[in-house]
């Protein structure tokens, strides 16, 4: 995994609550046997019509908008768990997602592919849309080191949750494959010595 | 004192990372063919083995078609996928239910009818209804496939400890009313996102009445008002279904099972991060009329009025009702509706399939209607086969599939046409989960019964 690195950026609105990971990558998409290639399907039925060419309404097909910043309404990513729709993400080319709120198995899901999602007040993601709405060039930056995002727009900032474990495997683009392997003698001694074991 | 959870919780930490999440023991990992082979390719690219191949059960259920499952799919897309699923549990020496095996059906129908899934058990699959198994009081979520590499890697996988949440659902439940109907109550009541952060456990006079397949139908629908799970602690009703399965303890071991079994409920007293209570007695059956399953109301309700949403819900709502094709404050009694689809791992089992049957006994099914029946598995239809339910069925019109996930996410031949309607027993009523800008009213398999012969919604 790369290493998440401080991101000042311009952003993508997209202001709808309950954005389901059907929406992000439908189902149709995901026969692949790797993980490249859902970047150019992410959002396919919103962003694309039936002839497969752009819809002038979507966001990501609109030249105003850009970045590596993705700004959404309230419960991201709900529904299933497909890590598709994180890879579509990733590979589309954000690094970041901010909401006011996101689905559990999608926030996992983003943090073990090096996206973070960053979580802010109903008032602060509003004032993102806002900003938008005045300047389409506004942009943020996100530190995570600080564990600080802001509105450059605006100068407002607000400071973010992440547990620090999963900090610093961003911050050193470590996973926890790595982590859980250096600790196989732990899980051999609990097999050993559980009260009720199946 | 401990609640139900933290108990089974507590029973499989290997360890706690400083300020980070748990290592948690997995006792069961299921696996299917569409959130696996990125993690199989993960191990080979590391050179890792499956730590321990006996607790990993792999089965095709996502990707497979519902008719001429004896030939070779037909998409190859797909064919791909499954064939990949075949290599990887032959490479890393793993059980595969492929297509056509007995065993073979929807992974969380699978487990709980062949006695794998049992009380106190961690069990974790790569698809987000993998709460199902929580209705025999285990501890089982849904997961993304690196965490499926973690725990082929390990057999544990990183957790923080959620909230705990319990539901009672208090009272006896109204004729024609059944745990699809608790369910979409209780996610509308919720909404999708509010239990987000929580393990559920769900529990009450109604639950306890609950048989084992209908738990599993409550359980199953937790993760869609966004809890990780919901649980329902083991009673004799679990018992009495697990008992003589194949994978259930035997014997001796059958005894000190129950004995451990006995001992999984909250203790009296114990405290919970939230609380809530339903009356049953409240309970009609419901449908959905949006694109989500919490945007849902009694089957003789109206739609809500635009200034009941609140402000920042309104572009949502506003877009649902567009793509759904209905207005604010439209009664959805008598629409004319063009599919229904009984199956999925939430009402695709045999009780499902007789309450369907029972209901369209002597009746024709609607002209209008296209009607597609999937068990949840070989064994499902077997049973139906056996019963003589697809005699019955087949007077009234309708023909069995074979078993797998189908229109529930229409990653297969099963797709709701763009703009057409259906009733369906599934689980998510999102834009274009049952195709390409196909139309999803959710409901039980009674009011998909009453669907498929009236060719409208009706009231059971
Ligand atoms: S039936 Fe639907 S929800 Fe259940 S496992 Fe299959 S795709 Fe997932």
């Amino acid at each position: 995994m790369e290493k998440f690195q401080t991101i000042t950026s311009t952003y993508v609105p997209l202001p709808i609550e309950n954005v389901d990971t059907d929406q992000i990558i439908p189902a149709r998409f995901l026969k692949a046997t790797t993980r490249e290639g859902f970047g150019d399907n992410l959002f396919a039925d919103w962003r694309y019509d039936k002839e497969g060419n752009p819809k002038a309404d979507f966001v990501l097909n609109n030249p105003a908008y850009g970045g590596q910043i993705l700004v959404t309404g309230k419960n991201f990513g709900s529904g299933s768990s497909r890590e598709h729709a994180a890879w579509a993400i990733g590979g589309y080319g954000f690094k970041v997602v901010v909401s006011s709120f996101f689905a559990d198995i999608f926030r996992n899901n983003a943090l073990n592919n090096g996206i973070l999602p960053v979580v802010v007040s109903d008032v602060f993601l509003s004032e993102l849309f806002a900003s938008l709405d005045k300047n389409p060039k506004a942009t943020v930056t996100v530190n995570l080191e600080a564990q600080t995002i802001v509105n450059n727009e605006t100068d407002k900032s607000e400071s973010f949750e992440i547990n620090s474990y999963k900090k610093a495997c961003l911050l050193e683009g470590l996973d926890d494959i790595d982590f859980l392997l250096s600790n196989k003698d732990k899980i051999e001694a609990f097999e050993q010595q559980r009260a009720y074991a199946y | 004192m401990k609640t139900l959870f933290d108990k089974i919780w507590d029973a499989h930490v290997v360890a706690t990372v400083q300020d980070g999440p748990t290592q948690l023991y997995i006792d069961r990992h299921l696996c299917h063919e569409v959130t696996s082979p990125q993690a199989f390719a993960g191990l080979r690219a590391r050179g890792l083995k499956v730590f321990r191949p006996e607790r990993t059960t792999l089965t095709a259920d996502h990707n497979i078609p519902t008719m001429e499952q004896d030939k070779p799919i037909r998409d190859q897309v797909s064919r791909f996928q499954v064939d990949t699923l075949a290599k990887n549990a032959e490479e890393f020496g793993l059980t595969y239910y492929g297509l056509n095996n007995p065993k073979n059906g929807i992974v969380h129908v699978i487990g709980p009818e062949n006695g794998y899934t049992q009380p106190g058990m961690t069990i974790v699959c790569g698809d987000s209804h993998t709460s199902t198994h929580g209705a025999f009081g285990a501890i089982a979520f849904g997961i993304g496939t690196s965490e499926v590499e973690m725990v082929l890697a390990s057999q544990c996988i990183l957790q923080t400890r959620p909230k705990t949440m319990r539901i009672n659902f208090e009272g006896k439940l109204n004729e024609h009313v059944g745990a699809k109907d608790m369910a979409l109550y209780m996610i509308s009541q919720l909404t999708t996102g509010g239990a987000t952060g929580y393990f559920v456990e769900y529990a009450g006079e109604a639950v306890r009445n609950l048989t084992m397949e209908q738990r599993m139908t409550l359980c199953n629908l937790s993760i869609e008002m966004g809890a990780r799970g919901g649980l329902v602690a083991p009673d004799e009703t679990t018992f009495n279904y697990i008992k003589g399965r194949e994978f259930a303890p035997k014997g001796e071991s059958w005894n000190k099972a129950l004995a451990y079994w006995q001992t999984l409920k909250t203790d009296e007293g114990a405290a919970f991060d939230k609380e809530v209570t339903f009356d049953v007695s409240q309970i009609k059956p419901m449908i959905t009329y949006g694109t989500n399953p919490g945007m849902g109301m009694p089957i003789d309700g109206t739609i809500p009025q635009l200034e009941d949403i609140d402000v920042a819900g309104k572009i949502s709502f506003e877009k649902s009702l567009k793509y759904m094709g209905f207005v604010p404050g439209e009664k959805l009694e008598g629409k004319p509706i063009d599919y229904v689809f009984l199956g999925s791992c939430t009402n695709g089992r045999i009780e499902d399939f007789r309450l369907f049957t029972e209901y369209v006994k002597g009746k024709k099914k609607a002209e209008n209607v296209t009607a597609w029946l999937v068990p949840g598995s070989w064994k499902v239809r077997k049973q139906i086969e056996e019963e003589g339910l697809d005699k019955i069925l087949e007077e009234a019109g309708f023909a069995l599939r074979q078993p797998g996930c189908s229109a529930c996410l229409a990653m297969n031949d099963d797709k709701v046409p763009a703009g057409k309607y259906a009733v369906s027993t599934s689980n998510r009523n999102f834009e274009g989960r049952q195709g390409p800008g196909a139309r999803t009213i959710l409901a039980g398999p009674l009011v998909a019964a009453a669907a498929a012969v009236n060719g409208k919604i009706t009231n059971p």
